[in-house]
């Protein structure tokens, strides 16, 4: 009885079904922790003494971070369970997965290049955070580009879970040489603000932005894989009489 | 239809008979690629010659002076040769796929990891070894400077391994597509950060006058993990390509 939840997500029709009682709710929770999250953090929170209003950027900047590596497991998690139980439904949660991952990795690229240019006076430096989140973002454009390769469907999530789940061993040994690999030519001139003293009027609003930013990543994930669904089940009876339905309503 | 038959009439003969061992197995796809190799003698040049071109550019490139190519030899030279062996991976599993030859593998009884590993032993001895042995006589024409040859040999040894290693997995997922070429390389590039750092940073702190047995150790464990995983991987991705 315990496992009958896993047994029907192997449906994507019950799934599609099910979770569309739950984008009303995703929507409107994401939609105002972000509001609330971002005015409080750019218009309420007070100024830092050293960077004056720039430092605001890591409102939006760091939780696209958290999120672009959370994301990366997602996918090769997704990935795995399509290969280990043929679970159609994980397959299309991954390939959808991909592409948000890259993009939230894209914003939080050029968040940091944005907010490079008045700290420390130039668009990209080769610090070892970013240097190890542009090999995430070419570690998602390479799971993207496998998915697109193939003509066959079932061959695309083969291969790109099995590239992910291999990128997915490597991320840790990556980080931790970019990292190595950074103590050894650090430059002098350039330092981060440590985050660990960031005080808590600054915090609260970034933890807020933080869970909203998880949020509205849900809900992409969601409302992508619903679209994903419809497209590979477009041959189905379900979504014939779903697309009659919506036809006759408008 | 008279080939099945056949085929049936030697899978009956085949329960008569033992069928050969792990280790059987693993030497006969060793010594069949091997002769492959040896008897497309042209194509083994290929990757030692694109070395050799690339880093003639270097100095055409940015300067001649010998002390900026001093300080870009250990880099450049490893930057080369993981080029050098990411083009000539494409063709690993090719001639076998088309041929069908992959298939037969994938049937016989030996495990599919140790003919992967065989295969890619074969294409370490036909590109990446060639590549280290050639890499110091273009060290002397990057005027590498002296002391940093021993370990430029030896990161390479080791970091060509696990390049072709890690390689066979992408080269196993990309050859049922036509175009895999390209997409091989961007695929399997950010994979070869780790090794590209450690193996440049050996010659690089030994030419500075510091011990490099650390990273050569990190550049052992990566080809000890790799041996491990990869093959394993690519099989996997091996029976992917074949019956996707």
């Amino acid at each position: 009885m315990g496992w009958q939840w896993f047994h029907r997500l192997g449906s994507p029709r019950w799934f599609y079904e099910k979770s569309s009682a739950w984008i009303p709710w995703l929507a409107v929770l994401s939609i105002a922790l972000l509001l609330w999250g971002s005015v409080w953090g750019l218009a309420f929170a007070p100024t830092d003494f050293k960077q004056g209003n720039s430092y605001r950027i890591i409102y939006i900047h760091v939780p696209a971070a958290f999120l672009s590596l959370a994301g990366y497991y997602v996918m090769a998690i997704s990935g795995a369970i399509g290969l280990i139980w043929k679970m159609k439904l994980a397959d299309m949660v991954m390939k959808s997965a991909a592409v948000i991952g890259a993009v939230l990795t894209f914003v939080s690229l050029v968040t940091g290049a944005v907010w490079g240019k008045p700290t420390w006076g130039t668009w990209w430096v080769w610090d070892a955070r970013i240097t190890s989140m542009l090999v995430l973002f070419f570690l998602y454009l390479g799971v993207i580009a496998l998915q697109e390769a193939y003509q066959q469907q079932d061959t695309a999530n083969k291969a790109s879970a099995i590239l992910a789940l291999v990128g997915m061993v490597n991320i840790p040994i990556i980080y931790k040489s970019v990292d190595w690999w950074y103590t050894l030519h650090q430059p002098a001139t350039i330092k981060f603000t440590s985050e660990s003293t960031i005080h808590p009027s600054m915090l609260y609003p970034l933890l807020v932005m933080v869970i909203a930013f998880y949020l509205f990543y849900a809900l992409a994930l969601l409302l992508r894989t619903r679209s994903e669904i419809l497209y590979r089940e477009r041959k189905t009876r379900w979504v014939q009489e779903l697309a009659e339905a919506g036809k006759g309503s408008h | 239809m008279s080939g099945r038959a056949a085929g049936i009439d030697d899978s009956l003969q085949a329960q008569a008979t033992p069928v050969p061992g792990l280790w059987p197995g693993f030497w006969a796809t060793l010594r069949r690629d091997l002769l492959l190799a040896f008897r497309h003698r042209g194509e083994m040049a290929n990757p030692i010659l694109f070395f050799l071109m690339v880093i003639t550019m270097v100095p055409l490139g940015i300067s001649p002076e010998k002390a900026v190519l001093a300080m870009l030899a250990p880099g450049m030279l490893w930057v080369v040769a993981l080029l050098a062996t990411l083009l000539s991976l494409d063709g690993l599993f090719r001639s076998d796929f088309e041929d069908g030859t992959l298939e037969q593998l994938l049937i016989a009884p030996q495990p599919l990891y140790f003919q992967v590993l065989a295969k890619v032993l074969v294409h370490w001895l036909t590109s990446g070894l060639p590549l280290t042995l050639m890499a110091p006589l273009l060290g002397v024409m990057l005027s590498l400077p002296e002391g940093g040859y021993g370990v430029l040999v030896l990161s390479l040894l080791l970091g060509t391994a696990s390049l072709s290693l890690i390689g066979s997995i992408g080269a196993a997922l990309t050859v049922a597509l036509r175009k895999g070429g390209l997409l091989l390389s961007l695929i399997i590039l950010p994979l070869y950060v780790p090794v590209l750092i450690f193996g440049a940073s050996a010659v690089t702190s030994v030419v500075e006058g510091f011990p490099a047995s650390g990273q050569l150790a990190i550049l052992g464990a990566f080809l000890a993990t790799s041996i491990v995983l990869a093959p394993l991987a690519a099989a996997g991705a091996l029976r992917i390509s074949v019956n996707g």
